[in-house]
């Protein structure tokens, strides 16, 4: 019986040694899996500040684009973009929270409830520019809001729907049974029993996973695109059915034009948006930290 | 954290920070920005100019109603301006359709959209604003060509060259022998569809083995870097990278090599690649709202300083006239009816012709 | 206790009917919002199919799937969506090679080796790598990785499916981390424990015991990371070109499906056009290809999943 295992006599050798290294060297290597996407990361970040730094000053946020790259700022973007969150949020939140509620709460183990878990997962992995498609042809052409803000948004809302579903899900799951069964044993309808018991409990990890979602919509560049957010704007926003601009379609703008120093103005843009992005998931992990319940 | 991790940290903090300012990052120089002479324009009319005006269409024109839009909100901030890019053809569908009050465009409207537009009853009225040189750019270190006839490009750029001509020294006796490299603007843009007009014959004929890109900033670098490299792309890319590449004259077959500049193109000496730059205004809307009347004869006024600016060719001062006299007198339809593109024919003329 | 006191007076007083009628209306509106993303479904394949039915009315669907080039812009028009197909799956394929060995192997890290502090510091900064928005990506992946790969390999041309492949590689690194960690967590301790108490060493026990334990829930990883590569948009639409080839070459410019959305959407196509309705049928197979994606590791899940006690 001759193997890796057994030594000269036949008999078991552990090679205990060997197989140690080997394990440390895994955990090496499998450390450096971490750090080499880290390192990336950090390559990606250093080039963006150093490329941008220096075209963020106070003006950057108050300036509208404009064809002199000194003269220009984030002001358009930046309220397109609130005014995008906000929205998203407002149509978004009651339809995941209430969907997520449905699903956990009332929904009972049958075909059709599968049917929308299955189309909710689904949808979760729908390439973004579909979304786009879909927006076009049925909030832009079909509801006739044209490329506005309210368009975009509800676009946007679809997007970021089964995220917010799926983390309101687990956010109501986390709720022991014991709090609804204590509830509806004092003579609380089902309803109430939500209203008043499992949705303060479960508020904390549904507004992370709010967060959260909000956070990839402001990132995405390619349904807006799609749905023909791509303009030239020197106004403020003052309602939902105006045009609009964010910021990833303003860093875009900046980057095809010829002069070098828009590029570096679209690396600032680029710092400007990282940074509320990097705020936004700082808040969802603080607020996950500080406001979870520990059953 | 443990000590491999981090002096693991420590190692690739240092070598990002060593990947990274490999690039070189330009100072935002304290630009003294000439006071551009905007030439002001008194509204005759009561009340404050307020309302908004929606622009849609080519992105080639868009930098340049942009820019007057820039300087027209500032003058009148109660105006809204929003400046869309879908595209000369998005745009003039949008426009037929009545959702967008001008059209900007980088080529005349279309028999087909004329039509669309005669169905909806909205009436146009065409106005020439700039023009856009094609430049035909190779590397620096190309040492073999300065002149190129219409001819060569052709060879070079037709369907039939797909796979065939991939050797300089098959475009003309002499030149060397180093592989052909192409790059040109994307398939789907104006840029494309008037080059190909103009040198192939046919738009959108071409041979499909060259690097396209929308991003004519990505050409820029292409071309910088690819000593085999032909492409080309408009103007005002190259006057921003002037130092990275080398303009290549062009001969229409008369001889003459011509090197664009604002002046041949505005002259009409650099051909067939320079190409005039349009916006539509709906004939009935400019009599619905005051501010679009405004914005229009703000555009005349001052399309010759801006469009410099950003990087287009000012017409001539006869042609702004000739324009101006055109909307005075609110003529409609197109003057290149039935002519079926632009390659070669005189603005001065077409419009003088219109008495 | 005031409070609830004053709970089950209103709700003694109010009446069971009523009660019942509130609650079914409530249960009706919840169904209705879970219901939407069943009209979200529909909504999708409404919008795909109505042009991608006009599509196939003037392009035959042999054309599209078995026709070798794409040139809907060119004057000479041809329908083989292969090229596009074959640049998306070029560029997943690279990125796969990146974010599945290392995803994976960051998750063993996170999951058998680090420590609490390790792991409450890692864990967030591989979700940034994962936050960072694409069109970032993609100009990072055009204008700093590109041209590292053009000093190695001179041929690598300005528009690549390679540079497009690393950077994606690595923004879909956290997805699999994360999701092969969960899988992992939820093999229970009491597995470990007798893997250990048999003499094996911490390696064995992760590779031999908790790897296939997590098994299925690693293997939907990797097939949702592939679905996710499959339909990136803007890093492709920004670094790995618009030229359609057939070609395994990723040095060489191409483009995918997404990228071919995009660069319609964004041109000057009039929307009559035949080009125009390609995005659409371009789109419904991009839908497609994603969809079954989705529902495949929906099945393995299910179907392999260990359930433990």
């Amino acid at each position: 019986m001759n193997g890796f295992f057994t030594d000269e006599d036949g008999r078991f050798a552990p090679r205990l040694s060997l197989r140690l290294r080997f394990g440390r060297l895994f955990q090496l290597l499998s450390l450096a899996a971490v750090t080499l996407g880290l390192f990336l990361l950090s390559v990606l970040l250093l080039d963006i500040i150093l490329d941008g730094y220096k075209w963020l000053r106070p003006e950057f946020f108050t300036e509208f684009p404009s064809r002199f790259p000194e003269k220009s700022g984030l002001r358009s973007a930046l309220q397109g973009s609130l005014w995008m969150i906000g929205l998203t949020a407002l149509v978004a939140f009651p339809i995941g929270v209430g969907a997520a509620i449905y699903l956990e709460e009332y929904a009972s183990d049958n075909w059709f409830t599968r049917f929308i878990e299955i189309n909710i997962s689904n949808l979760a992995g729908v390439p973004s520019i579909i979304y786009g498609l879909l927006g076009l042809g049925l909030f832009v052409r079909g509801l006739e809001l044209g490329r506005s803000v309210l368009a975009g948004s509800m676009t946007m809302a679809l997007l970021v729907l089964p995220i917010l579903i799926v983390s309101g899900r687990e956010a109501i799951r986390a709720v022991p049974q014991s709090v609804r069964h204590a509830s509806l044993a004092l003579g609380a309808t089902k309803w109430q029993t939500v209203q008043h018991h499992v949705l303060p409990y479960a508020m904390p990890g549904i507004l992370t996973g709010t967060i959260l979602a909000m956070s990839r919509a402001i990132g995405e560049t390619a349904p807006l695109i799609t749905i023909g957010a791509l303009t030239y704007i020197r106004f403020d926003l003052k309602g939902p059915l105006d045009l609009f601009t964010v910021l990833p379609i303003q860093i875009f703008n900046w980057v095809s034009l010829p002069k070098a120093e828009f590029q570096q103005l679209a690396a600032a843009g680029i710092i400007v948006l990282l940074a509320v992005l990097l705020s936004m998931n700082a808040l969802a992990i603080v607020l996950r930290n500080r406001l979870q319940i520990r059953w | 954290m443990t000590k491999s991790v981090r002096s693991l940290l420590f190692v690739f903090v240092a070598a990002s920070l060593l990947l990274a300012a490999c690039g070189a990052p330009a100072t935002p120089e304290t630009v003294t920005v000439v006071q551009t002479q905007i030439v002001e324009v008194p509204v005759e009319q009561t009340g404050p100019v307020e309302g908004t005006i929606l622009v849609d269409g080519s992105s080639t024109v868009a930098p340049i109603t942009a820019a007057v839009a820039e300087e027209f909100q500032a003058e009148y901030p109660e105006v809204r301006v929003p400046v869309g890019i879908s595209g000369t053809g998005g745009g003039f569908k949008k426009f037929c359709n009545g959702e967008t009050d001008i059209s900007d465009a980088s080529r005349p409207i279309k028999e087909s959209e004329t039509e669309t537009c005669a169905a909806n009853n909205i009436e146009y009225i065409e106005l020439p604003v700039a023009f856009d040189g094609l430049a035909v750019l190779v590397n620096p270190q190309n040492d073999f060509v300065s002149c190129l006839t219409v001819e060569e490009l052709k060879k070079i750029w037709s369907p039939e060259a797909e796979g065939v001509i991939t050797n300089w020294n098959q475009v003309r006796e002499g030149f060397p022998d180093r592989p052909l490299a192409l790059y040109g603007a994307g398939t789907d843009s104006g840029t494309y569809d008037y080059f190909t007009q103009a040198i192939v014959g046919e738009e959108g004929a071409s041979r499909g083995d060259f690097l396209p890109s929308e991003d004519d900033n990505v050409l820029v670098q292409g071309i910088a870097g690819d000593p085999n490299a032909l492409g080309f792309f408009g103007l005002a890319y190259y006057e921003e990278n002037a130092d990275k590449l080398k303009l290549v004259a062009i001969d229409n077959g008369d001889g003459n090599c011509v090197e664009p500049n604002a002046e041949t193109v505005a002259s009409g000496t650099y051909q067939p690649l320079s190409r005039p730059l349009f916006i539509y205004v709906n004939r009935e809307r400019i009599d619905q709202k005051d501010e679009i009347s405004a914005f229009i004869e703000f555009y005349l006024k001052n399309a010759g300083t801006l469009s410099a600016e950003v990087g287009y060719i000012p017409l001539t001062d006869e042609i702004y006239a000739l324009a101006q006299k055109r909307y005075d007198a609110r003529i409609t339809g197109s003057i290149f009816e039935g002519l079926g593109s632009t390659v070669g024919v005189s603005l001065t003329d077409l419009l003088a012709k219109e008495k | 206790m005031q409070e609830s006191k004053l709970v089950t007076n209103a709700v003694l007083l109010r009446g069971r009917a009523d009660h019942d009628r509130r609650e079914k209306i409530i249960r009706a509106v919840l169904l209705l919002f879970a219901a939407v993303s069943i009209l979200t479904t529909l909504g999708i394949i409404a919008v795909l199919l109505q042009e991608t039915i006009l599509f196939f009315q003037e392009v035959s669907i042999i054309e599209f799937f078995t026709e070798t080039r794409w040139t809907p812009l060119f004057a000479s028009k041809k329908f083989g969506v292969l090229p596009l197909v074959n640049g998306t799956i070029l560029v997943a394929a690279g990125a796969m090679f990146i974010a599945l060995p290392l995803g994976l192997l960051s998750a063993i890290y996170l999951s058998e080796y680090a420590s609490d502090r390790a792991r409450k510091i890692l864990k967030p900064l591989l979700e940034v790598l994962a936050g960072v928005p694409t069109v970032v990506y993609g100009y990072f992946a055009l204008t700093f990785i590109t041209p590292l790969l053009q000093k190695i390999w001179p041929e690598t041309q300005a528009f690549n499916g390679l540079s497009a492949s690393i950077v994606m590689g690595f923004m879909i690194l956290p997805l699999v981390a994360s999701l092969s960690e969960d899988a992992m967590s939820a093999v229970p301790g009491s597995l470990r424990e007798a893997a250990y108490a048999l003499g094996a060493t911490r390696l064995e026990v992760t590779l031999r015991t908790v790897v296939p334990a997590a098994l299925s829930g690693i293997s939907a990883a990797f097939i949702l990371a592939v679905s996710r590569a499959i339909g990136e948009t803007m890093i492709v639409a920004i670094a790995a070109g618009q030229q359609p080839k057939l070609t395994l070459n990723p040095l060489q410019s191409i483009e995918t499906m997404t990228a071919y959305i995009v660069q319609v959407s964004l041109g000057d196509t009039p929307q009559q056009s035949i080009a125009y309705k390609t995005i659409f049928a371009v789109g419904m197979l991009l839908f497609l290809m994603t969809l079954v994606m989705n529902l495949f590791s929906n099945w393995i899940t299910r179907r392999y999943r260990e359930v433990y006690e």
